[in-house]
């Protein structure tokens, strides 16, 4: 991109709109940020890349006012700044869209826009006035929707970029993006980099911190690389191989992806399960109104099957009626040859079905409590709360599944709150593992997580499959579905549209599944790619 | 044919808007309210002579203003999703402090102040305590509560009558509007605060940021919006309607007693809890709350135009009716998640 490449050349002439110099933040048991330097010029879009737990959010929070620094000094045009909180940050001319949408579902999205910023009429909200000047910023962000309508009466996409709206009309120099595109599709994001682009050309500052490195590489012209808490270095992005990229961001060889890449594709073992492989869940025709259509589901004992969809095709649905989370309207569940009824996740326990929330912060850890307890939790669930499991045996426990799954904790009892997203995500496989599942539910394990832990859930997953457990994985990365599992079951429209081997599939292959459905009923398999 | 699909896609859409805003968790319980209340008084009307007419609705305001006050500063609170249990006491305590004051003769302008300065402080106070400390709201109200209704009793445990000459203007006052239809003074006071109170939760940044905090605390915190502060807020005008509410219900009874208005925090949040607003925030308008007093007040009317029921059948239907309308906002909220 010849583009960006003078683009980002020239920027050093500039003097940088945001200076962060020295910066150190210490929570309790962590030292989240340590002396890091940080600069954006006007009219860059500026890449913040580190896994999960390297200082990421810590950084974006210090530079918005949510959190104060224990020590260093942040410069907004040159002059020194010290923000007391976010409504400070915001009038200096900061903006902020969050991973999590932080807007108010029970407003109006008009308000969600203008709030904080109404325009008055005889002291009052003059709602008109707001009315109109939401649908212009929208109008000029090509969205279409009622400003007078209910925030969450819409999609999440449309939530994320009205977001977006909200922080474009505040005229800021700086705009910061955390995420913007997890939610979004492809053509959602390509919606969103338009507007991206307009903004740097008049001049705006964007932080863009995105785990999609394809993303990363379209858009912005320099990048900062952290690693746990400290500053790895700043470049430019055309001048940065992405192999150098990652390998700054985790800090070790690659060794550890390729090497489980090739172990489930060399052929150390069979992709495909044997034909007389008992199914461990068989499930014929489950439904659930408004939720999804009657599906059809075998899955194998120690045979990993993947859920590909979209966002909404009813993979999520799936699991949750596996789970026993919600009930089925109709269909059939079998473990092992045995009907069974599932109305709640703790039946599905005792069937050692075990689910694992995609909505990792409300459905699965708890934030206050330690890590240990969280990894316990299950287990102790399912004796009974009048049989305590000893205190030696939950030391134990945590102490060995923090090894296993290479938990980054200072200690057993660290409230999981303090850990980094990644690090959560393996505390609540750690919760399901304890209770020795024979089917354990993966709801999009590694989602927002870093490239690392990544790898390591992944590796997991692998494993726990070889030594007989059955698995069910969904995600939304294909390449990640491809990776693992040893049939891929695609959705769309809250129907099943392909059950295949994964026998020489390719993300192409899926793609065109989840976009078009299959022409025929059989399965589609080894479609070369 | 696009002829005549075209007033039939019309009307299918003006159609589904209706539904739309039944159906809402904003406006569907407060229009379901605003019917219901339709509803009941036409029915009285239809069962007894003499109950459709203008006085018997003005009476509802006039036996009700303090709690229609009292149901306006409790909407404020319920709608960042707190709640304040000590209206009802700190009811109690205005009474009383007015029939003291104005039995050693103090001047009753001087009186109204002291008891709005008062409850004011003690909302201040309630506030800062869920504010600094984040006591729950339920237990720093409730510790409120003892405070005010032990404090009554350290004032006077007797009841005192109220013979001020103002205060005894105000309670037989009436005010003619014409067609042998009258209200009281406190049926306008009570108009005036609903009109403040209206126009301060809809036009005002401090009324958006009440709803701001009960849909998400933390995401209006992070768009910049003063949640502590408004959050303090409404319990000091909480404390001052309750206050004020305390004048009126003087005003209405003529005494202080440090017994008085036992259980009315509980009419108050119901009669919110049934003019639409949810129990945890967001939502909410406090015209439909007004809209729920009035319906207490009518089912209590058709109690006593019934004669032969106990009047504790009204605390049964208020309950059947507080169920049922819990049940619809649960069902309005969470087919929209």
């Amino acid at each position: 991109m010849p583009d960006s490449l003078s683009a980002a050349a020239q920027l050093p002439s500039v003097a940088p709109v945001v200076e962060m110099n020295d910066i150190s933040i210490t929570f309790p048991g962590v030292k989240a940020l340590d002396a890091v330097d940080f600069r954006m010029f006007p009219g860059e879009v500026h890449s913040l890349m580190g896994e999960n737990g390297a200082g990421k959010s810590t950084l974006i929070k210090a530079l918005t006012g949510v959190y104060s620094v224990d020590s260093g000094v942040i410069r907004l045009g040159g002059e020194q700044v010290t923000f007391a909180g976010p409504a400070q940050a915001q009038a200096a001319g900061i903006s902020t869209v969050y991973q999590e949408v932080n807007l108010l579902g029970n407003l109006t999205v008009a308000e969600n826009v203008m709030l904080g910023r109404e325009p008055r009429r005889f002291g009052g909200i003059d709602w008109r006035a707001m009315r109109r000047r939401a649908a212009e910023i929208l109008e000029g962000l090509s969205l279409d929707v009622d400003p007078n309508s209910l925030l969450n009466s819409h999609s999440l996409a449309v939530q994320q970029l009205v977001a977006i709206a909200r922080a474009i009309d505040i005229k800021a120099k700086v705009l910061i993006l955390d995420e913007p595109t997890s939610s979004l599709d492809l053509e959602e994001v390509a919606e969103l980099f338009r507007v991206i682009r307009s903004l740097k050309e008049s001049g705006v500052a964007i932080l863009f911190v995105s785990h999609f490195l394809d993303q990363v590489y379209e858009i912005s012209d320099r990048l900062t690389v952290l690693r746990n808490g400290q500053l790895v270095g700043e470049y430019l992005t055309p001048e940065l191989l992405r192999i150098d990229l990652v390998q700054a961001m985790i800090g070790k060889e690659l060794a550890t992806l390729d090497d489980l890449e090739n172990r489930v594709h060399s052929g150390d073992r069979e992709v495909a399960p044997t034909e007389g492989a008992k199914p461990y869940l068989v499930a014929s025709g489950i439904a659930r109104k408004g939720a999804i259509a009657p599906v059809d589901l075998v899955i194998g004992a120690g045979e990993v099957v993947g859920l590909a969809g979209l966002l909404g095709s009813g993979r999520t649905e799936v699991a949750r009626l596996i789970g026993g989370v919600d009930r089925t309207d109709a269909g059939q569940l079998e473990v092992s040859g045995h009907p069974i009824k599932l109305r709640t996740p703790r039946q599905a326990i005792k069937h050692h079905i075990a689910y694992s929330s995609e909505n990792r912060r409300a459905e699965g850890i708890v934030d206050e409590l330690s890590v240990r307890d969280n990894v316990i939790l299950a287990l102790q669930a399912d004796r009974g709360w009048f049989r305590p499991i000893p205190r030696k045996r939950q030391d134990e426990l945590a102490a060995s599944y923090i090894e296993a799954l290479n938990i980054k904790t200072p200690d057993a009892d660290t409230p999981v709150r303090n850990l980094s997203g990644g690090n959560q995500q393996k505390v609540l496989l750690a919760r399901w593992l304890a209770i020795a599942p024979r089917l354990l539910i993966l709801d999009e394990p590694t989602r927002g997580i870093d490239v690392g832990a990544k790898a390591e859930i992944q590796k997991l997953v692998y494993s726990l499959a070889e030594n007989g457990m059955s698995v069910l994985f969904i995600s939304a990365e294909l390449e990640e579905v491809l990776r693992l599992s040893n049939r891929i079951v695609v959705l769309r429209d809250r129907q099943k549209v392909a059950d295949l081997l994964n026998d020489g599939l390719g993300v192409d292959d899926l793609l065109a599944l989840i976009a078009e459905g299959a022409t025929e009923p059989e399965p589609v398999t080894g479609a070369a790619s | 044919m696009s002829v005549a699909l075209a007033p039939a896609t019309g009307l299918t859409r003006a159609g589904r808007r209706i539904v739309d805003v039944f159906t809402s968790p904003k406006s569907g319980p407060v229009l379901v309210t605003a019917v219901l209340f339709v509803l009941i008084f036409v029915a009285g009307g239809l069962r007894y002579r003499g109950f459709l007419s203008g006085q018997v609705f003005l009476n509802l305001l006039i036996d009700n203003s303090y709690l229609i006050v009292l149901a306006i500063g409790m909407s404020f609170v319920i709608i960042t999703g707190g709640i304040d249990l000590s209206v009802g006491a700190v009811v109690a305590l205005s009474t009383i402090i007015a029939a003291r004051l104005l039995q050693a003769g103090w001047d009753p302008t001087a009186v109204i102040a002291i008891i709005l300065l008062v409850t004011s402080t003690l909302g201040l106070l309630v506030g800062l305590m869920i504010h600094i400390f984040k006591v729950q709201p339920f237990i720093a109200t409730l510790a409120a509560m003892f405070l005010a209704r032990g404090l009554c009793y350290i004032i006077a445990k007797e009841s005192i009558s109220i013979e001020h000459p103002f205060f005894v203007a105000m309670a037989n006052l009436r005010i003619p509007l014409g067609g042998q239809m009258s209200v009281s003074p406190s049926v306008l006071i009570a108009l005036v605060v609903l009109a403040i109170g209206v126009w301060v939760l809809q036009y005002t940044r401090f009324g958006r940021t009440a709803y701001a905090i009960g849909g998400g605390e933390q995401s209006g915190m992070l768009m910049g919006l003063p949640t502590s502060r408004t959050k303090v807020l409404v319990y000091v005008i909480s404390g001052f309607c309750s206050g004020l509410a305390g004048v009126l219900y003087a005003f209405y009874t003529l005494s202080g007693y440090a017994l008085t208005a036992v259980g009315t925090e509980l009419d108050a949040i119901a009669a919110v809890v049934i003019g639409g607003t949810l129990l945890t925030g967001g939502y909410g308008f406090v015209l439909g709350s007004a809209l729920g007093v009035l319906v207490l007040g009518l089912i209590q009317t058709i109690i006593t135009f019934e004669g032969t029921l106990s009047s504790w059948w009204t605390k049964i239907f208020i309950g059947a009716l507080l169920l049922v309308f819990i049940i619809l906002q649960k069902v309005l909220t969470s087919r929209r998640t």
